[in-house]
């Protein structure tokens, strides 16, 4: 029988070094599930705290406090008041950053008062100790009743001491030092709440008091009634009681750190780190730098991912050879290497980009550069509906749409976040890349401009920046026509620089690739296996109605083997019920340029858009014996009615606009309604771009053709 | 005597905190450390109008400037 598992929390600041030490505690045993009701992101891990006692960890969103101001603080509240009332927590740890002790001891002040066993992290001693700031550990802790330890998230030292604490600090029963006597504030309310509601503690009432009209999974309607009541009747001034219980917990605050910490005053650091500050954010260079960090980052991932791209789609097709030489040739050999082993291909062809784009991502997060870029784009998004919080979704939006729209829930205004929800997926995500890449490789020339830009770089510059234009005009529009009811704030902490955690970097990576692969994975093998299907049966009249004319023609025309084998390929899928599927939506593409081919590859996109590729490959290696890359057989691929190459200039480009518009993710869809709670928006969201995409292709064609 | 706010300030100009004007605005400053007697500085101002970066209670605080004109200082 397996015991009880044991169930900590690990809460902090953001920036308090919650996550490093999260994946120190954790290694790779962490999954990411969801907070009930909500798409927040649930991150558990186990941590084995001896050989045979492992603890549960849960880590909670960043928050500065209990009262929360945006979607993400909500969840913590409500986490934390849950368990008070379920007693299912065993242990609270509290990350602090040391170097910024006095804001980091707020939440913990309240925490303590609800008489939860803590534990307390020191993150940062070595900022800490630089910024001239020495805490005594032993008394503090002492004071606290609350044991404290040292931790370097860089080393990782300090780790051995945090378990055997934690083990120590769950067989001890006493609680820590109060700091806040709540009764003093709202007595009256207090006490008809926690004999309304049987509570036993001061301040878990008064949070219900603050806090019951949010959403708190622990309240029914009855007892937010009995709240809304006893709030009434006493005339409860929230906001007010809220500052006056603020000012009373930094008065404690400074008494207890007036005996533990001794400051000396090294201002060196400061002044190096207020210069680089100055530059980056300067009028001119602040805005150079970024743009060109950000042309640095897309040129290095079409460069350095078409490497390891290349081996994958090689590997891929030298693979499905091999197997189909010993493999018998049968129906079933099709359909496991044409459906699946193609199809899986097309999963693992990502991997490179996004690990690029994540590291990329997480190095700006690591560093505290991404807090100086929405610092100086607040006010540029500002004009746009959007704000400086808007700049981690949009630029993870280039890596991929679902973990952006959910990133929003930091925005605190909801008509800010609806904005950048909506525009958000008209960032070029990186399911996008592989489609870029096939169709820029066809149709633009591999040469140099000015001798070091790549000319196919450039061009896929050139469609992430139409993406980002039509994201802001968009919002822009929207702006106009959205009303707004509530305020937004831009009151955050610029953290100081740090050297990037290397391992953080790379948890990200495994994390992000993890979703990929699962998540979306799911999705493009099933269609991948549903398209090989599709085209590989046809009604049988017509599959050897086609067979015939290949013959007789073949006959006549004198047509070798693999002349006559090409045409039956052609011939076949044709009049399979994919060919079928493409020929009815013919009509409607033809004016953007598209034939019966690419309507298939539309059709199946529209789950999700990386399909593309993989679906051309499926199409253009049905049949056939020979193994080019998809690349080359596209290449060869002849319009029948002009003769030439089929993937023009102009079909090329249309192809290419009508991809950065079109929203074809399933997952996209379905992570907007959960977060705005209605269908409304997805669906609006899915009719604008699509008729964006198919206007701006149009326009495009008929230009160029 | 004109009251002044922490948005009239230039960068490298120092004060100390007064009261507050807005008083939904004025928790969220107290949680983060803006607290009535405590100093501030301004660091650097974003262009254009845009955010005023703060050092306040022995960190780097940003905020918009409109959000900086309701915390008075002291004369």
């Amino acid at each position: 029988m397996r015991e009880k598992t044991i169930e900590i929390a690990l809460i902090g600041n953001p920036n308090s070094g919650k996550s490093s030490l999260f994946n120190h505690l954790t290694r790779l045993n962490q999954k990411i599930g969801n907070f009930p009701g909500v798409t927040v992101d649930k991150k558990t891990g186990n941590s084995n705290l001896t050989s045979d006692i492992v603890a549960e960890i849960i880590d909670l969103p960043g928050t500065y406090s209990l009262y929360p101001k945006s979607l993400d603080e909500q969840v913590v509240l409500d986490f934390i008041i849950n368990a008070k009332k379920t007693q299912s927590l065993d242990l609270i740890i509290v990350a602090i950053d040391a170097s910024n002790i006095k804001r980091n001891l707020l939440l913990y002040t309240q925490l303590a008062d609800l008489d939860i066993p803590l534990l307390i992290v020191l993150n940062m001693m070595d900022l800490a100790t630089l910024a001239g700031i020495n805490i005594d550990v032993a008394l503090l802790s002492a004071k606290l009743k609350t044991p404290v330890i040292c931790f370097n998230g860089r080393t990782g030292e300090g780790i051995e001491k945090l378990k055997t604490a934690i083990l120590e600090r769950l067989s001890f029963t006493s609680l820590p030092t109060k700091f806040i006597d709540s009764h003093s504030l709202a007595g009256s309310v207090i006490a008809d709440l926690k004999s309304k509601l049987s509570l036993d503690n001061d301040y878990q009432a008064l949070i219900l008091a603050h806090q019951f009209r949010k959403k708190l999974s622990c309240l029914n309607i009855d007892e937010k009634d009995i709240i809304q009541k006893i709030t009434n009747e006493h005339n409860f001034q929230s906001a007010t009681l809220q500052i006056q219980e603020t000012y009373q917990r930094y008065d404690q605050i400074n008494t207890l750190l007036n005996t533990c910490i001794e400051n000396k005053s090294i201002t060196n650091i400061q002044q190096y780190s207020i210069k680089i500050d100055r530059l980056l954010t300067h009028p001119v260079w602040g805005y150079a730098i970024f743009f060109g960090l950000l042309f640095l980052i897309f040129q290095s991932v079409f460069s350095w991912a078409s490497i390891p791209m290349n081996l994958i789609d090689e590997g891929i097709a030298t693979l499905n050879a091999y197997l189909k030489q010993i493999l018998p040739n049968s129906m079933l050999t099709d359909l496991f290497t044409d459906g699946l082993i193609a199809g899986l291909g097309g999963i693992l062809i990502f991997i490179p980009q996004i690990a690029i784009l994540f590291f990329f991502i997480a190095l700006l997060e690591e560093s505290g550069y991404m807090s100086r870029v929405m610092f100086i784009m607040d006010r540029f998004l500002r004009k746009f509906g959007m704000n400086g919080r808007s700049v981690v979704p949009l630029i993870s939006g280039v890596a991929c749409a679902v973990p952006a729209i959910m990133a929003t829930r930091s925005i605190d205004n909801w008509k800010n976040r609806l904005i950048t929800i909506f525009v958000t997926p008209l960032m070029s995500c990186s399911a996008r890349i592989p489609v870029f890449t096939i169709i820029i490789a066809l149709a633009v020339p591999e040469d140099k401009v000015f001798g070091i830009f790549n000319l196919q770089g450039l061009t896929l510059m050139g469609l992430y920046t139409l993406g980002f234009l039509a994201a802001v005009l968009t919002g822009w529009i929207l702006n106009i026509i959205l009303e707004n009811n509530q305020r937004s704030f831009l009151i955050m902490e610029l953290p100081s620089y740090k050297m990037p955690r290397w391992n953080n970097i790379g948890f990200t990576i495994i994390e992000k690739i993890k979703t990929f692969v699962f998540d979306a994975g799911k999705v493009i093998i099933s269609i991948a296996i549903i398209l090989w299907v599709l085209a590989s049966y046809g009604p049988s009249d017509q599959i050897n109605n086609a067979i015939n004319e290949t013959q007789n023609y073949a006959k006549i025309n004198h047509l070798n083997k693999e002349e006559e084998a090409n045409l039956l390929a052609t011939k076949k899928l044709e009049a399979s019920y994919a060919g079928h599927l493409g020929k009815i939506i013919e009509p409607a593409i033809k004016p953007l340029g598209f034939d019966w081919k690419i309507g298939i590859a539309l059709i199946t996109s529209f789950a999700a858009r990386e399909v593309f590729v993989s679906t051309m490959s499926t199409i253009y290696s049905v049949g056939s014996e020979n193994q080019y890359t998809i690349k080359e057989r596209m290449k060869a691929e002849i319009n029948p009615e002009t003769g030439k190459p089929m993937y023009s200039l102009a079909l090329s480009l249309s192809l290419l606009v009508f991809y950065v518009f079109a929203m074809q993710c399933m997952s996209t869809i379905a992570v907007v309604y959960r977060e705005t709670k209605t269908w409304k928006w997805p669906l609006l969201q899915f009719a604008y771009m699509s008729c964006l995409a198919y206007l701006a292709s149009f326009a495009v064609y008929s230009l160029l053709k | 005597m004109l009251e002044k706010n922490l948005s009239q300030l230039e960068i490298g100009e120092k004060g100390i905190i007064s009261n507050f004007k807005d008083e939904e605005m004025s928790l969220k400053l107290i949680e983060m450390g803006c607290l009535p007697g405590v100093d501030v500085e301004v660091l650097f101002k974003a262009p254009w109008g845009g955010p005023i970066c703060i050092a306040v209670s022995g960190y780097n605080l940003s905020l918009r400037r409109d959000e900086a004109a309701t915390i008075v200082l002291q004369n």
